[in-house]
């Protein structure tokens, strides 16, 4: 026993203070590509994926094979952060970048009916994950959040083996047939209020497989969309503090308040 | 009727048995409506293929499982996928297709059977196992895996050789490295092309880097198995710094985008030495402590035995073939890129240099607790190549880490072993297009195994033994 304590000891905490204070691996991570200028087009079929629309890209589809940054790096880049504004969106047109005026008011509206739905929860978020047909990496990095680094339980989010008991519905994989049924029976038996969050580009949108399976969203209605491959675990605790109203700078609303009941009247 | 065009294929196969080769796996091509089913043979120093071509329209052939048992699930794979019937097969249902119910292998008064799965508790890929069970013995389980099959190789098909190693990555997400270089090797063998001296040191790390990530992670959630936790936190505390090394070398944790068909892309990160060791040290000595846990040790002795027999039998790769006696370990019988100029050590004088066979496998078979040894023995090794190529990459500072190569037509089988164990990728070129990818995975071959490995175990051993395997989902239902 006591050789564990020491060690423990010799290396001191190695938690995140993330959010609370910044993190330099999740500042220097590598997002999903964005543009950074019109100086170029990209010619037809550089993108295995599809994700680049003329002069915009489709964040929801990026795997980040990083062939677009290497072959016109004056026209794409990394995002910045596994933690910034292009890490997770709340509706799937926000992650085609850059974003139009119209998404940004779209998503502010979402973002308030959100916010409405998420108000009671409050420091005990329950998480229920479901691989919908991913290729295992997604998984690794949603354990990752569970490990001493990352350390989800310190911002009061919990793994829940049952849907009753679950808030929040992380989603993996590009949506394979077989798991359709499965995932809609877990998503039915969630309580309200739920959140659904599609980890992973192949959750969004199907990644390499997006001629066939088209992600999550056809199954289950997503409410945060979190692009990678594999997503960072700092990308999926950021989407997980933003589906929860948690993150500093997120709009909060007060849960509404129990009406008062007046002497003698009954419920 | 059964049409026998098959028949000198598998007196063939039985022939190269005989003599020592291994069968490595089966898969069908499909071309204008004629079924070629194809059998790679793992020989000395390769892998070859055997070829029954089926006349067009006839959708039937004797089934090759009565011979070779390890023919099962790729039977069951090429019928779901093709249609094509094999005569006298001992079970038939869908494998990656869903199918009808199971039926019960095992009857008795009280026996019930326990649906587990696909939605796992916990964070697991989806797959559900059918336990037969009076309550606490398992003396039979069924395994579905059809619930994330995508039908990769029918991506594969068309696209152009550059998206082949993406795919590839994204085959078995855990093992990236391991299927790009599979699949890069079959793609440089058609070319001819051999690949700098830098560029294969530098798959080497990667690939090693990705064996230590892959063999914590079995060990993490064995300790979590047995309600360790302060062993399960520090082990996934050594793999988070095992995939930041990794990331901080290439940009993916999962060594994603280093691989690439003629080397490796050019690289800017420099590897940690320092780091490196400081973490193996670690690692080491958490294993150590681990290993003399004796709570820890009941209950994986003894739990999962799989025999040496059937481990020869079938062929069974990796950690799980090499626990049982049976060790045909691609980076020393078939060596690949710069693994025929590094040494592992760590391995007594005399004995095979990657896992040969253990000390005394025990009559039962190797257990839990052997395949745990053996990715320990790994991890060792894996820390010594990784430190070995980086100083020989010291050496050489300013030479081309990539050659051109882009064959418009061929066909090779590659290969890379994976932590799973070995993997297989056999791709045919035509027209600067890829016509057909047949990945094989570690896990599609082994994981059939878990019906044979519940010897007298209970169902509080069934975590225990699931991830003793460590193998992926995502590989075996491809």
């Amino acid at each position: 026993m006591s050789i564990w304590v020491l060690r423990g000891l010799r290396d001191g905490v190695v938690t995140t203070r993330w959010p609370g204070r910044a993190d330099e691996y999740a500042d220097s991570w590598r997002g999903p590509v964005t543009v950074i200028s019109d100086a170029g087009q990209a010619p037809d079929g550089l993108c295995p994926t599809g994700a680049i629309e003329g002069m915009r890209v489709d964040q929801g589809k990026c795997i980040l094979c990083g062939r677009c940054v290497a072959a016109l790096p004056d026209v794409f880049a990394w995002s910045a952060g596994a933690t910034g504004p292009d890490a997770a969106a709340l509706a799937r047109q926000a992650l085609v970048v850059p974003p139009l005026p119209e998404t940004d008011a779209a998503v502010e509206a979402v973002r308030a009916r959100l916010a409405e739905r998420t108000a009671g929860l409050r420091r005990s978020v329950h998480i229920r994950h479901v691989d919908a047909g991913s290729d295992g990496s997604e998984e690794w990095e949603i354990q990752a959040l569970l490990g001493p680094v990352y350390d989800i339980h310190r911002l009061g989010f919990f793994l829940t083996a049952s849907p009753r008991h679950a808030d929040v519905l992380l989603v993996t994989g590009a949506g394979t047939a077989g798991m359709a049924w499965p995932l809609r029976t877990t998503y039915d038996g969630m309580p309200d209020p739920k959140v659904v969050i599609a980890v992973g580009t192949d959750a969004v949108s199907g990644g390499l497989f997006g001629d066939r399976l088209t992600g999550v969203a056809t199954v289950v209605p997503v409410d945060v969309w979190v692009p990678g491959s594999p997503p960072s675990p700092f990308a999926i605790l950021n989407a997980l503090l933003i589906a929860t109203g948690k993150l500093p700078g997120a709009p909060r609303r007060r849960p509404p308040r129990a009406p008062r009941r007046r002497a003698g009247e009954s419920l | 009727m059964t049409i026998v065009t098959t028949e000198p294929v598998w007196d063939a196969l039985d022939a190269a048995i005989a003599r020592g080769e291994r069968f490595a796996g089966m898969s069908a091509a499909v071309r204008g409506g004629a079924v070629t089913l194809i059998v790679y043979v793992a020989v000395p120093g390769g892998v070859s293929t055997l070829e029954a071509n089926l006349p067009p329209g006839v959708d039937r052939y004797p089934s090759l499982t009565p011979r070779v048992r390890a023919a099962f699930w790729y039977e069951r794979m090429i019928h779901d996928l093709t249609g094509v019937v094999p005569d006298g097969h001992p079970r038939l249902a869908p494998l990656v297709k869903p199918g009808n119910p199971t039926p019960r292998h095992v009857a008795g008064y009280g026996l019930f059977t326990i649906p587990h799965g696909p939605v796992r508790s916990g964070v697991f890929e989806s797959m559900e196992y059918l336990v037969e069970t009076p309550g606490e013995a398992i003396p039979h389980l069924n395994m579905r895996i059809f619930y994330k099959h995508r039908d990769i190789a029918e991506r594969f098909a068309g696209a152009p050789p550059s998206d082949g190693v993406l795919l590839a990555e994204r085959t078995e997400g855990i093992a990236s490295v391991a299927h790009a270089l599979a699949y890069c090797h079959a793609i440089e063998a058609m070319a001819g092309c051999e690949i700098p001296q830098r560029a294969a040191l530098v798959r080497v790390i990667h690939a090693e880097l990705e064996r230590i990530a892959n063999h914590l992670d079995v060990a993490m959630r064995l300790a979590d198995a047995a309600g360790l936790a302060v062993a399960t936190t520090r082990l996934a505390l050594h793999k988070e710094r095992v995939l930041r090394l990794v990331s901080g070398l290439c940009g993916s944790r999962f060594g994603r985008g280093v691989v690439v068909p003629g080397g490796v892309r050019p690289f800017t990160g420099e590897l940690p030495v320092a780091a490196l060791i400081a973490l193996e040290k670690q690692v080491t000595a958490d294993a150590h402590a681990l290993m003399g846990t004796s709570s820890f040790l009941d209950r994986l002795r003894g739990t999962g035995p799989l025999t040496q027999d059937r481990a020869r039998e079938h062929g069974a790769l990796g950690p799980i073939g090499k626990a049982s006696g049976f060790s045909d370990d691609a980076r020393v019988v078939r060596p690949y890129g710069a693994y025929a100029v590094l040494s592992p050590g760590g391995r007594p004088p005399g004995d095979p240099p990657y896992g040969g066979t253990p000390v005394s496998p025990s009559p039962l078979g190797g257990d839990a607790l052997g395949r745990l040894r053996v990715r320990w023995e790994e991890v060792g090794q894996s820390f010594r190549l990784i430190r070995q190529a980086a100083d020989m990459l010291t050496e050489q500072q300013r030479l081309p880490v990539q050659v051109l190569c882009d064959p418009p037509a061929g066909r090779a089988v590659g290969w890379a072993e994976a932590p799973q164990g070995e993997v297989l990728y056999d791709v045919t070129i035509e027209d600067g297009r890829i016509a057909r990818c047949q990945p094989r995975s570690a896990s599609l071959h082994n994981l059939v195994l878990m019906h044979e490995v519940f010897a007298g175990d209970i169902l509080t051993d069934f975590p225990f033994i699931e991830a003793s395997f460590g193998l992926s989902v995502a590989g075996a239902a491809l």
